[in-house]
């Protein structure tokens, strides 16, 4: 057994970014504020000074310009890694990376691939008002050519930022601000987690939860009131949402023969609508009652706190829905 | 602090004292460039051709001029009236056409079309078909052949990227973001704005604040700026060369106006009733490919007999290129799944297979 420590989620990202900086000169990474003022998450803190100001490079408030300068790199054989102090920023940006990143190689035929990873906190940071707080993975997710992944844990946050890297594709990697601080147990040797992966974060026989990102920790710990009233969920971290392993989805619903789906975007054409139609056709004859799905609700985020509390999943919520499907209403 | 630049003391005769082959070439590449745009417009209404077809004629010597001031490891990247650019850059005829008829011999094996020409191994980063979305690409590419050079080689910056852009990508939020970006990071590209007069049926003064002087934008960024007569591809050397040259030096980046103008619509949907027929008529008869044309005869001896020789060939080889074309099979619907990534996890894991996954399937069954 290799040696781990309790690292924050942050540097779990940093260690990951600077293991592949360190393994590959063509690895850079850029973004507002990442390089003297140390991230504005702290996030690269100390990077500037172990790689330099030409591989961390800061720029103006111009994720347009950036974002774009980032294909071109990787057009032209670099890896680079771009950080949007927001993904709610990355909208500004929305051109490039969804109409230039994840259609270059097809358009080219083949001759230019878009190996780049745009990175930064995706979803609800607590209070920053309805332009501040958004959820970009529904939206995004329906753009072929991209990868999505969202880390639920120090562990994973390193493992897959390693292997988005090092992947040859434009991949989305959605961080959390609330879990910034999150520690967890990392490994002092390498590792990397592939990319369409889930993992079963708690195993059980009656249900089966399925989430990403920050709202599985809402999962775990309805899972565990459940439990308390006899309700054995299994909790699946789909960990990438394209490509979306439902091969381990699901094996768990022809288990537990029933499924709630938690996403912490808008119900509208969401992630959790996408895994229900797949789980409907191919689960059909397993399911004892349809898919609940557990959403933010489809208003734009407000700023009080109380309004914000109620907008988002929830443990609460996600309990109702786990009662709805296994008929303990 | 950047330096506020000053035009660059235009370099005179440089052309002029090039070998004989090299303006033959640009002669060459200016007809072949013609000819081609002449048969595309064809093609376009036989419907052979798809989508938007922008044409590039009038512009001939601004693609031939600026490419010719480059070297072949440099980066271009251009909009969706691209053509010229991949002809001067030197992709072959054949592969251009036959994008533009969406065949599988097509430099993007018909999955780019008009819009979208790519050349990897002519350096030729792309038509672009969002206004203004190729300029921060074309800094990223100035951004790693430094990068590649200096960090990566521990040596000297030694490429130059050039950006072509449209007048009217002038008002786009991405080419300024691109210029401060460049000024910023002190990258070694070029923007070369194709100002036609006219984005569309919008003249650039109906559009552009500072529209008889668009190099007054560059002038805010710290950059370098002159504006140049494209319609001779002499003087677009001449002005073109030594900015290249000392950005490759510096590292700094340039904007340079070309002046030109398209003598056909916009695209082929275009009757162009924004304008007139004399002024058409006025920038015609200033045509760059008669000016050069009319240069080597007068100074380089070339004869009536070789001129009309050469246009000839290249009647035949364009004639050749669409017969290529059309010869070549459309792409296989195997190719509507592969370049999507970049490894091969598979199309869309998601619900419905496509048809033709099924049929593969049943083949192997
Ligand atoms: C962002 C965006 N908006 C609108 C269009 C539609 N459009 C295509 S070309 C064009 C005019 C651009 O003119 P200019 O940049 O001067 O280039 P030119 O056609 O003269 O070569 C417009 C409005 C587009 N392609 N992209
Ligand atoms: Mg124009």
């Amino acid at each position: 057994m290799s040696t781990t420590r309790l690292i924050e989620f942050r540097d779990a990202l940093r260690e990951g970014m600077s293991e592949e900086m360190r393994r590959d000169p063509s690895v850079f990474l850029m973004g507002e504020e990442v390089a003297q003022y140390q991230g504005a998450y702290k996030v690269s803190r100390g990077m500037l000074q172990e790689f330099g100001p030409q591989r961390v490079i800061d720029t103006p408030i111009s994720e347009s310009g950036f974002a774009g300068l980032g294909i071109g790199a990787a057009m032209m054989g670099l890896r680079p890694i771009i950080e949007f102090m927001s993904w709610s920023f990355s909208l500004v940006a929305a051109d490039q990376i969804l109409n230039n990143a994840p259609k270059m190689l097809y358009m080219s035929g083949g001759q230019f691939k878009v190996p780049i990873v745009y990175r930064g906190n995706n979803g609800a940071g607590g209070q920053l008002g309805s332009t501040h707080s958004w959820s970009v993975e529904s939206m995004y997710a329906n753009v072929p050519g991209l990868k999505i992944a969202i880390p639920f844990d120090p562990y994973d946050a390193k493992g897959l930022i390693k292997t988005a890297i090092r992947d040859d594709n434009p991949v989305f990697f959605l961080e959390s601000e609330r879990l910034l601080s999150v520690k967890g147990d990392v490994p002092e040797a390498e590792y990397l987690i592939p990319l369409g992966q889930a993992t079963v974060r708690r195993t059980g026989s009656d249900c089966t939860i399925v989430s990403f990102g920050r709202p599985l920790y809402f999962c775990m710990e309805a899972a565990e009131t459940l439990a308390s009233d006899g309700i054995d969920c299994e909790v699946i971290d789909g960990r990438t949402i394209r490509p979306l392993d439902i091969e381990t989805i699901v094996r768990s619903v022809c288990k537990t023969n029933c499924c709630v789906v938690v996403d912490q975007s808008w119900p509208f054409a969401s992630i959790a609508a996408e895994v229900a139609a797949q789980v409907h056709e191919r689960c059909f004859d397993d399911l004892d009652h349809h898919v609940v799905r557990v959403h933010s609700d489809d208003v734009p985020p407000a700023y009080a706190y109380n309004l914000e509390q109620e907008m988002l999943p929830n443990a609460r919520k996600i309990c109702e829905a786990v009662r709805t499907v296994t008929y303990n209403a | 602090m950047p330096t506020m630049a000053t035009p660059p003391a235009t370099q005179r005769n440089l052309a002029a004292n090039l070998p004989d082959q090299t303006l033959r070439k640009w002669l060459r590449d200016m007809l072949l460039i013609r000819e081609f745009e002449v048969r595309s417009m064809q093609a376009y209404q036989n419907r052979k051709i798809g989508g938007f077809l922008h044409i590039y004629i009038g512009q001939e010597a601004v693609a031939v001029g600026v490419i010719a001031a480059l070297g072949r490891d440099d980066p271009i990247i251009t909009a969706y009236r691209d053509h010229g650019h991949a002809l001067a850059r030197g992709m072959d005829p054949k592969h251009c056409m036959a994008e533009m008829f969406g065949r599988i011999g097509g430099c993007a094996k018909g999955k780019g079309g008009s819009m979208h020409m790519f050349d990897k191994t002519n350096q030729m980063f792309g038509g672009h078909g969002i206004v203004g979305a190729q300029c921060p690409l074309g800094v990223g590419l100035a951004f790693a052949t430094k990068y590649l050079d200096e960090v990566i080689n521990s040596g000297a910056s030694s490429r130059v990227t050039t950006c072509f852009l449209g007048d009217g990508a002038l008002n786009q939020g991405a080419f300024h973001e691109a210029m401060n970006l460049a000024g910023i990071l002190d990258l070694p590209i070029v923007f070369v704005c194709e100002n036609n007069g006219y984005s569309m049926g919008t003249s650039v003064d109906r559009g552009t604040t500072m529209a008889h002087q668009i190099t007054a934008k560059a002038l805010a960024y710290g950059i370098e700026h002159a504006s140049i007569d494209g319609m001779d591809v002499m003087t677009v050397y001449d002005g073109v060369k030594p900015v290249v040259d000392r950005c490759r030096e510096t590292s700094r980046p340039a904007f340079l106006e070309l002046r030109t103008y398209r003598y056909k619509g916009h695209s082929m949907s275009d009757p162009r009733k924004y304008r007139t027929k004399e002024q058409e008529q006025q920038y015609e008869a200033a045509d760059p490919i008669d000016r050069l044309a009319n240069f080597l005869m007068t100074q380089h001896n070339l004869a009536q007999k070789e001129y009309d020789a050469l246009v000839k060939e290249i009647r035949a080889q364009v004639r050749e290129a669409i017969k290529w074309a059309e010869a070549s099979p459309p792409p296989g619907s195997e190719e509507l799944y592969t370049d999507v990534y970049a490894d091969v996890w598979g199309p869309y894991l998601g619900t419905s297979q496509p048809p033709m996954l099924d049929e593969t399937q049943q083949d192997q069954a």
